[in-house]
């Protein structure tokens, strides 16, 4: 039995008599998966491992909340995120696979620190480790789900149908998670001067890393109709996290970037010192024990 | 930090249809977020379609000690059930 279709064999496909907990649907069953006509392929596989990249990182730093949140209903909600982008980065991977010829578990478990693509605001310590708290978490939340869901709204027109299918599902998820973190930024802004403070500070920690989001790669170049620019989501992305931020009585952190190796950043592989730890803990159990299922 | 949020209970509608249910409580500062939470900590394996939050502190429930003068009278009035009708075979839902 796998994982994914435990609910259906518990139900033996039928499932009208069950008051909670019914109608559960697959988000990509029906839609074609071949490659569109004139696409670049490799391309298209960079982009994708860029896209779940991102995602499969952030899910991990996330993941690392639970059981340490501030309340136990905000461990739930943080894992609930972490699992939506966990979702979002197997298909995402999926979709690379099915040009490299790799399983998404191969591409997550057994590529090493200069073959991720995600950028670094997914992979810097915002706490519960020493490099955040939790409102650098949420600061860290803000920012990266108000700019992949500006992302996503435009990616449901790609020319690939499993891109735009996969937008389509994580625009619902997206916006919960910004609004999860809008809710937390006015709430901890507004509320007392010490929640204000580090409130303050988490947005300083994590806005070096902001310029990198909107960095047009290469890749990104190559895939017109088929990949979003990034820069084309910086006025729309600036005007959320404004609106926000002013309800919330924070100040906009000045634009600072944080240092590329001659140039490149983490769409190049190139990562900041806690990506090999973060690497380490995620796929030590797949590498000692090749092919471990649950 | 716990001892300071207060209580809320959470109701679920199940389906457009079904009423509300009480499903359990939960700890949040306002609520909006005792909505969110809720809809984290009881709405993840696809239960609702509807969310009620009520401050526990509001609700006004029946005691204990009143329970014999409160339900012990209706226990011998069955004829108040509609058991007394014969169910067609084909209506199905009843």
């Amino acid at each position: 039995m796998s994982f994914d279709n435990a609910y259906e064999s518990l139900l033996g496909g039928e499932d009208a008599h069950w008051a909670f907990g019914t109608g559960f649907s697959e988000a990509l069953s029906g839609v074609d998966r071949e490659f569109p006509a004139g696409v670049d392929r490799d391309a298209l596989a960079s982009y994708c491992l860029m896209l779940g990249d991102d995602a499969l990182i952030f899910s991990q730093r996330l993941a690392e909340w639970c059981s340490r949140a501030p309340e136990l209903e905000e461990d739930i909600a943080l894992a609930n995120i972490a699992l939506d982008l966990l979702g979002q980065a197997r298909m995402l991977l999926t979709r690379a696979g099915e040009v490299l010829g790799k399983t998404e578990d191969e591409l997550a478990y057994l590529r090493d620190e200069r073959e991720f693509r995600n950028v670094h605001l997914a992979e810097i310590d915002c706490g519960p480790g020493p490099g955040g708290d939790f409102a650098a978490t949420i600061a860290r939340l803000l920012v990266f789900s108000s700019w992949r869901l500006a992302l996503f709204s435009r990616l449901r027109g790609s020319a690939d149908p499993v891109l735009a299918a996969i937008a389509e599902k994580g625009l619902k998820e997206l916006a919960y998670h910004r609004d999860h973190a809008a809710q937390w930024t006015v709430r901890l802004g507004d509320g007392t001067d010490e929640s204000h403070r580090r409130m303050q500070a988490g947005l300083e920690r994590v806005w070096p890393f902001v310029d990198e989001l909107f960095a047009t790669h290469p890749v990104e170049a190559r895939l017109s109709g088929v990949a979003v620019d990034p820069a084309s989501l910086r006025s729309e992305v600036d005007g959320v996290l404004e609106a926000v931020l002013s309800a919330a009585g924070l100040t906009r952190p000045a634009d600072t970037k944080a240092a590329r190796v001659a140039g490149m950043a983490g769409r190049d592989g190139v990562h900041t010192e806690v990506m090999g730890y973060l690497l380490a803990e995620m796929q030590h159990l797949h590498r000692s024990l090749p092919g471990a299922v649950w | 930090m716990s001892t300071t949020w207060p209580l809320w209970e959470v109701f679920v509608r199940g389906k457009r249809g079904l009423n509300h249910v009480h499903v359990g409580s939960l700890h949040a500062p306002d609520a909006e977020m005792a909505l969110r939470n809720a809809r984290d900590v009881y709405t993840r394996r696809n239960e609702g379609v509807s969310i009620w939050v009520v401050p526990a502190t509001e609700i006004t429930a029946s005691s204990p000690d009143e329970k014999d003068p409160f339900f012990a009278p209706s226990g011998d009035k069955v004829y108040r059930h509609p058991t007394f009708y014969a169910i067609p075979e084909d209506v199905p839902h009843l």
